[in-house]
């Protein structure tokens, strides 16, 4: 069994909101309504514009459970193509640089951040419950990481590295925004 | 030689950095130290001046004040402090700045920088904090996780990454 093709897409939850500072909880894979939910969390990502990933949080739902597909973003070089893991769990990370990151639950404004270029991420497919393994580097490692922050209930405000190092978001830059 | 301390408040649109600095170029002023930002569509400059200076009435189309300082000043921080990053983010509501940087005034805390936003209800703060390598770090998150629950809002108080070479 798998995810269905086809879900529906949620309303996008904005900061300040409690379900954004809390941890998620962990999720049985083969539960109908996780099921449905990975669908819903793709549905939500493919109608979002310019969206890369994003993390069952976002929509509402205190479940650890992310989406990913970077496939069109420019500063991609490893794409794993559209994902979505339940109970992720980064295992390595290595080669931190900083770079400009956006939210879709924070618009409006971007920060830089520390985040390793270089990850390792395991968890469970929704619906079968394979175990699945993702190499990561560049931007889907970014945007790999700041989901699994959404499941802790950190924002990419709380990584910023410096005072002024948040800015409001250019209209042409907002995009990046996950 | 003294100092002046000019602050340039004005409305952002393109040249205006350039007509402030050609007016004190143009009267001999150096600028030492200078920083620039927007404020909900204004432009702010706050600089560090030596030298002539022209009188404010030169600065057309912005908002000008000049105020004399003796020379550059120590600052004097500890200079085995450690450099921490606070982030609080949450809904708007009056006296969130007040309420954190008392709680770091307490512990001897030094805000070297700050910046705040307001997008829609969200309200983000972010300072960099110098503190006294004796403060105990624990009960100060401590005291700063109080005020933020008092807040409704998150506050995070970690390191500073050291910068990049």
């Amino acid at each position: 069994m798998g995810v269905p093709a086809s879900g529906t897409p949620r309303e996008l939850i904005a900061a300040p909101h409690p379900v954004l500072s809390a941890r998620a909880l962990p999720v049985d894979p083969a539960d109908p309504g996780v099921v449905v939910a990975a669908a819903d969390l793709l549905a939500t990502m493919r109608r979002a514009r310019h969206c890369t990933g994003l993390a069952a949080p976002q929509i509402g739902l205190g479940w650890r459970l992310l989406s990913v597909d970077v496939s069109l973003h420019p500063g991609a070089r490893s794409c794993a193509g559209e994902l979505v893991v339940a109970n992720p769990r980064l295992v390595a990370a290595s080669r931190w640089e900083p770079a400009r990151e956006g939210c879709l639950s924070v618009p409006g404004l971007t920060g830089d951040v520390l985040r390793a270029t270089r990850i390792t991420v395991r968890g469970e497919r929704p619906g079968s419950g394979a175990p699945v393994t993702i190499d990561a580097d560049a931007f889907e490692a970014r945007c790999i990481q700041h989901q699994l922050d959404h499941l802790d209930g950190v924002l990419f405000l709380d990584r910023v590295i410096r005072a002024w190092a948040v800015r409001r978001a250019e209209p042409a830059t907002e995009p990046t925004g996950e | 030689m003294g100092l002046s301390a000019i602050t340039v408040l004005g409305v952002d649109r393109p040249g205006t950095i350039a007509e402030v600095t050609a007016v004190l170029a143009g009267c001999g002023a150096n600028v030492e130290d200078s920083a620039m930002t927007l404020l909900g569509g204004h432009v702010a400059m706050m600089l560090l001046v030596s030298g002539g200076l022209p009188p404010a009435s030169a600065f057309p189309g912005v908002a000008v004040t000049v105020t004399d300082v003796e020379s550059r000043r120590d600052s004097g921080r500890d200079p085995d402090g450690l450099g921490y990053v606070l982030t609080l983010h949450g809904p708007d509501r009056p006296g969130i700045i007040s309420a954190v940087s008392a709680v770091l005034a307490g512990a001897g805390g030094d805000i070297t920088g700050m910046t705040s936003r307001l997008c829609g209800r969200l309200y983000v703060l972010i300072a960099d904090v110098r503190l006294p390598e004796a403060v105990d770090v624990a009960d100060l998150m401590c005291r700063l996780a109080a005020v933020g629950a008092g807040l409704g809002s998150e506050i995070t108080f970690r390191p500073a990454e050291p910068d990049v070479l």
